[in-house]
C-alpha cells in the first residue's frame, strides 16, 4: 500500500493470505457495519490463530449485545479474560498449538478502572466514583463505548499477556468513530469549554463574553444541574494529564505497524458503501489495512448466464419437459416443481448479479480478500467458527 | 390493542444490518398513501432514508416528498435553536448561533442532553398535531432504550430549570399507548432474533413504553409444498435430470442446486422464527415482510415493502 509509512526493516513481502497476515501482527481490529458478521469473524480468525499459528490469542469484543459469548457458548464473561478450555476444541476434533481467550468489554466496570488508575488521590477517585454525572456517563451512554474498547486495548496489548489480540469493534454509527475516540478525548480536556465549566463560579458570571450563554444556559437546565457539571469535570480535570497521555499512547499503537485492520461486509449495497468508506478513513490516517472479508456470498454459479435460458426454459415449458419425462405420471406436479424451480433460479440470480456487480465497484482493494460462502446453518459454536475460519484462512 | 397506523409516533429500531430504514420508509409511505399525513424522521445521520424514497439529502426542515408524506433528518443543535426560539423567547436570537455551538459542547458531554433534543423534537410534532403519525428511524435495538428514557434520566438529573419542566409532557406522550409505539424490525438470522427477545424483555422491565409490533424482515418463500420436495428429489437423479437438461435446452443441474440452497436457506431460518415467536408475549403483532429479490433498494423497493406492510395489516 502506497500511503503506508516506510518501515526501515525492508521487509515488503506482503501477506497472501489471513494466515500470512496474521503470523505478523500483535494486534487485528475487525470492523465494518452492523449486521455482516464482524464479531463472529473475528471470533473465528483468533481461533484459526489460536489452533494453527499457536500462542497465547485473545479475542476482545465490545458490543453491548452480547453476541460473541452466544457463538462462543460462553454465557457469562465481562471484563475478566476467559480461557475457551481445550475440552471445547477437543469436541470439535481439534488439538489447538495455542490457547484461545476471549473477553467482553464491561464499559462501567472499564471507566472505574480508568478512573482508579488516573485519580490523583483517594478522595477525588471516590468522589468521582460515587458522582451521579460520572454513573450516567460511564454507565449509560453509548458513545462512551468507543473510548473505553481502545482505551482497554491498550491496557491489554501493554500487559504483554497475549501473542495477538483480535479486536470486535463496537457498532458506531459511523465505523470511523472509534479510531477517533482517544483524539476526542484528548481534545476535550483541552477543550475552552471545560475551562470554562471548572472556572470558579463567581469568575465565570464576570466573563463577559461567556455570559449570555451562562444566562440561556441557566434558564434552561437550571444552576443546579450547571454547578454538578461543573463539579463533575472539576474533577475529571485532575486527571487530564494522565487521560491525555493515555489517549496519545492509544493512538501510537494504532498506527503501529504490527496492528492491522480486517474490514468485514457483506456484499450488500450499505455495507459494502461503508466498507469502502472506512478503507479510505484508514488510507487518510496511514493505517494498514490488511485484509477484506466478504461475508455470505453466493455461489458463482448463479451468475452464469448460459443457465439463465435453461432456467427460464424451465418456467415457461415446464407442461413440456414434464410430459416428455419417462417415469412420471402427475405432470401438472413436475411442472409446477420445474416452474419453481427455475424462478427460484432467476430470483438468486438477479441478486448474485447484484452482488457481483457491487464487489467490482470497490475501488481499493487489500493484498488479502477472503470470501465466506453462505452457511447453511448459523456459527453458534466453536465447530462452526473453525468451518468459518477455514475459509478464511488460506 | 391500539393497531399500528392509529399510533402518532412510532419508533422503528432493530440490530444493525435488518433493514430498519427500509421497514420505517415502507410504513411512512403505507401511511402517507392511506391518506394519513405522515412524517418520517432519519436519527441516525447516516443519510441514507434519501436512498429509500430516491429522493436528495434530507434535512432537519422536513421536505414534502409527495401526498401526505414528509421527511427530515434529526439534527440535534437545530432541534435546540428551534426549542430556544419556540420556548424561550429570550432578546438573543442573534446569538444563538455561536450559543448552540457552546451548547453542544455540553450536549456531548452531559448524558441524556442529546437524546432529549431528539424525543423532545418528535413528541413536539405529536403534541402539535402537525402530523397524523410521526415514523422514526431510531437508533438501532443497543441504543434505543437510552433514546427513549431520556425524559427519565433527564428528570433524575436536572432538578430544576425549563429542561425539567419539559420533561412531563413528553414522557405523558412516549408512556401512552394509544400514542406511542416501539417496532422491532427483526430477521429470521440467529442474533437479530437474540437482540428482538432481548430488547422486547427491557423495553417490557426497563420502560413504560409500548412495544407496537415486530416486523420479521427478508422472509425467505416457502419453495415446495406437500410432496413436492420428494418428487424435486427423485427429479434430480442423474437419469431424469439428463432428461430435464436434454427437454430444457441446456444443464439444468445448477438450477437444481440453486433451489437446493434456497430450500436449505429457508429452513435454516424457520427454526430462528419458531424461536421469535415462541419467545414473544402471544398477544404481539407480527408482521412478516418476505425477502425481496430485487435489483435495487430504492423507491420500487420501498413500494413493495409498503405493500406487504399493507397486506399484513389487512389494509
Amino acid at each position: 500500500m502506497a500511503a503506508r509509512k516506510a518501515t526501515n526493516d525492508g521487509d515488503d513481502d506482503k501477506a497472501r493470505n489471513l494466515e500470512q497476515l496474521l503470523a505478523t501482527k500483535e494486534i487485528v481490529i475487525s470492523c465494518g457495519s452492523g449486521g455482516v458478521g464482524k464479531t463472529t469473524t473475528a471470533a473465528a480468525a483468533a481461533a484459526m490463530a489460536a489452533t494453527h499459528l499457536g500462542g497465547k490469542v485473545l479475542v476482545l469484543t465490545v458490543d453491548p449485545a452480547r453476541r460473541l459469548a452466544n457463538a462462543l457458548g460462553l454465557e457469562q464473561f465481562g471484563n475478566t479474560e476467559t480461557r475457551i478450555p481445550s475440552a471445547a476444541f477437543a469436541a470439535c476434533g481439534i488439538e489447538p498449538r495455542g490457547e484461545l481467550w476471549a473477553a467482553m468489554l464491561d464499559t462501567k466496570q472499564s471507566w472505574d478502572d480508568l478512573v482508579r488508575r488516573h485519580a490523583p488521590d483517594p478522595k477525588t477517585r471516590d468522589a468521582i466514583l460515587s458522582n451521579k454525572l460520572y454513573q450516567n456517563i460511564s454507565g449509560r451512554f453509548v458513545q462512551s463505548h468507543d473510548y473505553i474498547a481502545m482505551e482497554r486495548l491498550y491496557e491489554i496489548h501493554t500487559a504483554g499477556n497475549y501473542d495477538l489480540i483480535v479486536v470486535d469493534t463496537p457498532p458506531t454509527r459511523n465505523a470511523i468513530d472509534f479510531l477517533e475516540a482517544p483524539g476526542r478525548m484528548a481534545d476535550f480536556f483541552s477543550s475552552r469549554l471545560l475551562r470554562w465549566l471548572t472556572a470558579p463560579a463567581k469568575s465565570r458570571v464576570m466573563n463577559f463574553a461567556s455570559k449570555p450563554f451562562y444566562t440561556v444556559a441557566d434558564r434552561v437546565l437550571g444552576t443546579q444541574f450547571l454547578q454538578d457539571i461543573a463539579e463533575f469535570f472539576g474533577l475529571f480535570q485532575q486527571m487530564a494529564p494522565g487521560f491525555v497521555e493515555r489517549a496519545e499512547a492509544v493512538t501510537r499503537v494504532l498506527s503501529d505497524r504490527r496492528t492491522t485492520f480486517v474490514v468485514v461486509s457483506t456484499l450488500e449495497s450499505a455495507p459494502l458503501r461503508e466498507a469502502e468508506y472506512f478503507i479510505e478513513a484508514l488510507d487518510q490516517r496511514k493505517l494498514h489495512l490488511g485484509a477484506l472479508v466478504l461475508n455470505k456470498v453466493l455461489p458463482a454459479y448463479l451468475r452464469r448466464t448460459a443457465t439463465t435460458p435453461v432456467a427460464r426454459a424451465l418456467c415457461e415449458n415446464g407442461d413440456q419437459i414434464a410430459a416428455k419425462l419417462p417415469g412420471f405420471d402427475d405432470r401438472a406436479a413436475v411442472a409446477r416443481v420445474l416452474h419453481t424451480v427455475g424462478e427460484s433460479f432467476l430470483n438468486y440470480q438477479v441478486v448474485a448479479k447484484r452482488e457481483a456487480e457491487q464487489r467490482a465497484e470497490l475501488a481499493r482493494n487489500p493484498d488479502v480478500v477472503a470470501t465466506v460462502p453462505f452457511f447453511d446453518s448459523d456459527i453458534h459454536d466453536l465447530a462452526g467458527l473453525m468451518r468459518l475460519g477455514e475459509q478464511i484462512w488460506r | 390493542m391500539t393497531s399500528l397506523l392509529d399510533r402518532q409516533l412510532l419508533f422503528v429500531t432493530g440490530k444493525g444490518g435488518v433493514g430498519k430504514t427500509a421497514i420505517a420508509a415502507g410504513l411512512a409511505l403505507l401511511a402517507a398513501e392511506q391518506g394519513m399525513r405522515t412524517l418520517v424522521c432519519e436519527v441516525d445521520a447516516k443519510g441514507n432514508l434519501a436512498d429509500f424514497f430516491e429522493t436528495g439529502p434530507t434535512a432537519f426542515k422536513p421536505r414534502q416528498l409527495q401526498r401526505d408524506l414528509w421527511a427530515m433528518s434529526m439534527d440535534t443543535e437545530e432541534s435546540l435553536k428551534e426549542y430556544l426560539s419556540l420556548q424561550l423567547k429570550l432578546p438573543l436570537l442573534s446569538r444563538i448561533g455561536p450559543l448552540a455551538r457552546t451548547f453542544e459542547f455540553v450536549a456531548n458531554a452531559a448524558p441524556g442532553v442529546k437524546e432529549i433534543l431528539t424525543v423532545g423534537k418528535l413528541a413536539w410534532e405529536v403534541r402539535e398535531r402537525h402530523y397524523d403519525l410521526v415514523v422514526v428511524d431510531a437508533v438501532a435495538s443497543g441504543h434505543v432504550i437510552g433514546q427513549l428514557t431520556a425524559p427519565e434520566s433527564i428528570n433524575e438529573l436536572v432538578q430544576v430549570g425549563l429542561v425539567r419542566n419539559q420533561t412531563q409532557w413528553m414522557a405523558d406522550i412516549l408512556n401512552d399507548p394509544r400514542r406511542t409505539g416501539v417496532v422491532i424490525v427483526s430477521a429470521p438470522e440467529e442474533m437479530p432474533v437474540n437482540e428482538t427477545i432481548e430488547l422486547a424483555d427491557r423495553l417490557e422491565r426497563e420502560t413504560r413504553i409500548d412495544l407496537a409490533a415486530v416486523v420479521v424482515n427478508r422472509v425467505l418463500p416457502e419453495l415446495f409444498s406437500g410432496g413436492e420436495e420428494d418428487l424435486f428429489e427423485s427429479l434430480r437423479e442423474p437419469g431424469p435430470l439428463a432428461q430435464v437438461s436434454k427437454h430444457a435446452g441446456g444443464d439444468v443441474e445448477p438450477v437444481f442446486d440453486a433451489a437446493e440452497l434456497a430450500v436449505k436457506l429457508r429452513r435454516s431460518r424457520a427454526v430462528h422464527l419458531a424461536t421469535l415467536r415462541e419467545n414473544l408475549p402471544p398477544d404481539l403483532p407480527m408482521l412478516y415482510v418476505p425477502y425481496l429479490f430485487t435489483r435495487t433498494h430504492g423507491m420500487r423497493a420501498t413500494r413493495q415493502v409498503a405493500e406487504h406492510l399493507a397486506e399484513e395489516l389487512g389494509l
